[in-house]
């Protein structure tokens, strides 16, 4: 039997095990996100999709459901949280948007924009972590990496289990389970959803970059909050064209 | 006058502080004797900008983008050198016609609206309102109210061409259209059709702006001394000779018209140019190695590339470079406002070439990328930017990422050029006289005629702050002279 739950003022229903995200989702309703893919197990790892629920904050992907629960998506205040937690990761890499071959393709930029972020109040750390282009086909730019740990999810779906999260706290860093630590010595390949679900431009097929034109990226044609969380979907690096169709959290 | 004095300790030191390069700083020093003789007279650019540091370790893909964020008003410029250096590296050199048409049709763009830029809205008002005239009127405002008719194309040329800019590239400034061995979007046909039938109505303004810059040059006899320098000229040219914005081979051409230098590729450049490193200037000072460092300095820009080719390949543009080079040689020296007067050749060059290739079939409809071919991971590309000759140099490993760098942009080539310009502007206008604002604008003029950067910051509508100096011997200032953020002069003077 169905339960019944209340998300902005709407009685919505939903079944055992669904989560905040998955009501509203099926409803839809956009709770920003970053390091959430319905394909995968959530982590709750950007907080982005932060809503209050009974007057207490909790993350829409990691809780689940329950019967006579009042959830508000949006607000002044959690728009404030989302826009901080937004300058903040903005703020702990290198996310130089002029020169990224993923700007305009890219969901942190997207929920910035559409956050209302101007700039970051928060102090630039300028990370100089090691950049990884051993592969032949992909690149590695951990300034770049959000640790949304979809990479290291993707992979394990995939068997491949390439990636990992490694240290803590603000030491933390994307790592590659190999013996030289180098993607060139893993199995990794450009089609590999691994590398695909990247949210940023940390992980990215090589030789691809700036070859859908401005005006045809994803977010030229509307807000994250309208279009959902896409991403481009290249092929190899000998490839001459990239698709922005393909891939879509919702 | 040498650009060093032997001794300077007798001498009063003068200092213009800040005149502003390339989103930057930049002063210019004078030394003057007792009898207010300039002993020594420097250009000193001093900000460091990096820019070929913090490329080093990133994918070449990324080049294009990010090295036109050198420039706000020439990153086209950046964006193609950069673009032509990487099609070598991927061995791509021959691109598919409508991309190569793409590229030069952009860079047609870009040298249009630049050249309408620094002509209407920065030099313009000099010539029109005299070098002394009160800063207050002499800029693009006073210019609409005195000579509204004039200052409207001027601004319409230039918003002509960033149209067009944005509609190739995306956006008016720093957009994206190169990638390795190609383009990522061609023009649509009815967009070519909304710019072609704007044509002749552009070119009727560009014939107009240039007989405006012929006529105030050829309107005071005293024009053809201001900052009179001789030197050789370098440029591209085709393989005729025949005058070329977009790819072709060095040209170098000695101080009496002859060719001292040719068809010399973009991998053979430092087989031929050396930079020279001062220690008062974050500037180098390039130099032909056959001439050496006291001989061997050049100018680049729309003067050399007028007077380096053969001929145009727009009949309009081409009668007006003959009428140029008659009024250049035999003298070995020219005034630095001929630069003005080559600049508009250049303007209605590119108009007319507009409108050639905008009748091309081949514009649209082509192959945007060419296959990619043996890699060279030395790689070169070189361009005619509106200032003048744009050198990107770069090694990329084989893990794709760039090495080294190394950019020679066109205010680099001129850097001599514009301290010898200073110089000989000091010589006519204030060796006995002293300081006064006239002599701050007249070093402005000179300036500004090689380099719209430095011109946009230190015109700023007449409202950039400037201070002149004036040290005793001790270090203690006597006078300042100094122009407010309101356009206001204000001077000062402290007891020794």
């Amino acid at each position: 039997m169905s339960q019944v739950l209340t998300i902005d003022g709407k009685d919505l229903a939903f079944d055992s095990g669904d989560t905040l995200f998955d009501v509203a989702q099926a409803q839809g309703i956009y709770i920003p996100h970053l390091c959430h893919h319905p394909d995968y197990p959530p982590q709750g790892n950007c907080k982005l999709c932060t809503v209050d629920v009974d007057g207490q904050s909790k993350c829409a992907c990691t809780t689940q459901a329950e019967t006579g629960m009042s959830v508000q998506t949006d607000s002044t205040t959690l728009t404030e949280y989302r826009r901080a937690l937004t300058e903040l990761l903005f703020s702990e890499g290198n996310h130089h948007c002029p020169g990224c071959e993923r700007s305009g393709n890219c969901q942190l930029q997207a929920t910035a924009y559409a956050q209302g972020m101007t700039y970051s109040s928060f102090k630039l750390l300028n990370p100089q972590r090691q950049i990884d282009a051993s592969h032949p086909s992909v690149l590695l730019d951990r300034d770049r990496c959000i640790l949304c740990g979809l990479c290291v999810r993707a992979s394990a779906q995939e068997g491949k289990h390439i990636f990992t999260i490694a240290g803590r706290g603000s030491d933390s860093t994307l790592a590659v389970n190999s013996d030289s630590g180098l993607l060139a010595d893993t199995n990794l390949s450009a089609e590999d959803r691994a590398t695909q679900v990247c949210p940023v431009g940390a992980l990215m097929v090589k030789q691809q970059g700036f070859r859908i034109p401005i005006g045809q990226r994803i977010y030229d044609q509307g807000t994250i909050d309208d279009l959902g969380n896409r991403r481009p979907q290249y092929h190899s690096p000998k490839s001459k064209t990239a698709r922005i169709a393909g891939d879509s959290d919702d | 006058m040498t650009e060093s004095t032997t001794d300077s300790r007798s001498l009063t030191r003068v200092a213009i502080d800040p005149l502003t390069r390339v989103e930057g700083h930049g002063k210019v020093t004078l030394l003057l004797d007792e009898n207010q003789v300039v002993q020594q007279a420097r250009l000193h650019i001093v900000e460091f900008r990096g820019f070929e540091r913090f490329i080093q370790g990133r994918p070449y893909w990324e080049l294009p983008m990010v090295v036109q964020r050198l420039c706000g008003i020439c990153p086209v410029s950046h964006h193609l050198a950069a673009g032509k250096a990487i099609d070598m590296l991927v061995g791509a050199e021959q691109l598919p016609p409508t991309a190569e048409k793409t590229r030069r049709l952009l860079h047609f763009a870009q040298v249009l609206q630049s050249h309408a830029l620094h002509f209407f809205h920065l030099s313009s008002p000099d010539l029109l309102f005299g070098f002394s005239s009160k800063a207050s009127e002499r800029n693009i405002v006073g210019l609409l109210e005195k000579h509204p008719e004039t200052a409207l194309k001027g601004v319409k040329l230039r918003k002509f061409g960033q149209q067009l800019i944005e509609t190739i590239t995306g956006k008016r400034v720093h957009g994206s259209l190169v990638v390795p061995g190609g383009i990522n979007k061609a023009l649509k046909p009815a967009e070519i059709n909304v710019y072609a039938k704007q044509m002749d109505e552009i070119i009727q303004w560009s014939t107009e702006a240039l007989e405006l810059a012929q006529g105030l040059y050829q309107a005071d006899r005293k024009h053809a001394d201001f900052g009179a320098i001789g030197s050789p000229t370098l440029s591209l040219c085709g393989n005729n000779g025949n005058f070329e914005l977009y790819h072709g081979d060095l040209r170098v051409k000695d101080i009496d018209g002859t060719i001292l230098l040719d068809h010399i590729s973009n991998r053979d450049y430092l087989a031929h140019i050396e930079e020279e490193v001062k220690s008062w200037s974050y500037m180098k000072f390039p130099f032909l190695k056959r001439l050496g460092k006291d001989r061997g300095w050049y100018r680049v820009g729309p003067l050399a590339r007028v007077l380096n080719c053969q001929q145009m390949d727009t009949p309009l543009a081409e009668r007006a470079r003959l009428e140029l080079v008659n009024q250049c040689y035999p003298d070995q020296h020219q005034s630095v406002l001929l630069y003005h007067w080559a600049r508009m050749i250049e303007l209605l060059h590119c108009a007319e070439s507009i409108q050639q290739v905008l009748k091309d079939s081949e514009l649209t409809g082509g192959e945007l990328v060419a296959p990619h071919g043996d890699r060279n991971p030395e790689c070169y590309g070189i361009i005619e930017a509106p200032r003048g000759t744009l050198i990107h140099h770069y090694k990329v490993n084989d893990q794709d990422l760039v090495e080294e760098a190394n950019l020679i942009v066109s205010t680099t080539s001129n850097n001599q050029a514009m301290n010898e310009a200073i110089r000989s502007v000091c010589r006519q206008y204030i060796d006995g006289h002293g300081v006064s604002e006239g002599l701050l604008n007249h070093i402005e003029v000179a300036v500004r005629a090689f380099d719209p950067c430095l011109s946009c910051a230190t015109h700023a509508l007449g409202k950039m702050p400037l201070s002149v100096e004036i040290l005793s011997v001790a270090g203690h200032e006597t006078q300042v002279l100094e122009r407010t953020s309101q356009g206001e002069i204000q001077q000062r003077f402290y007891p020794c």
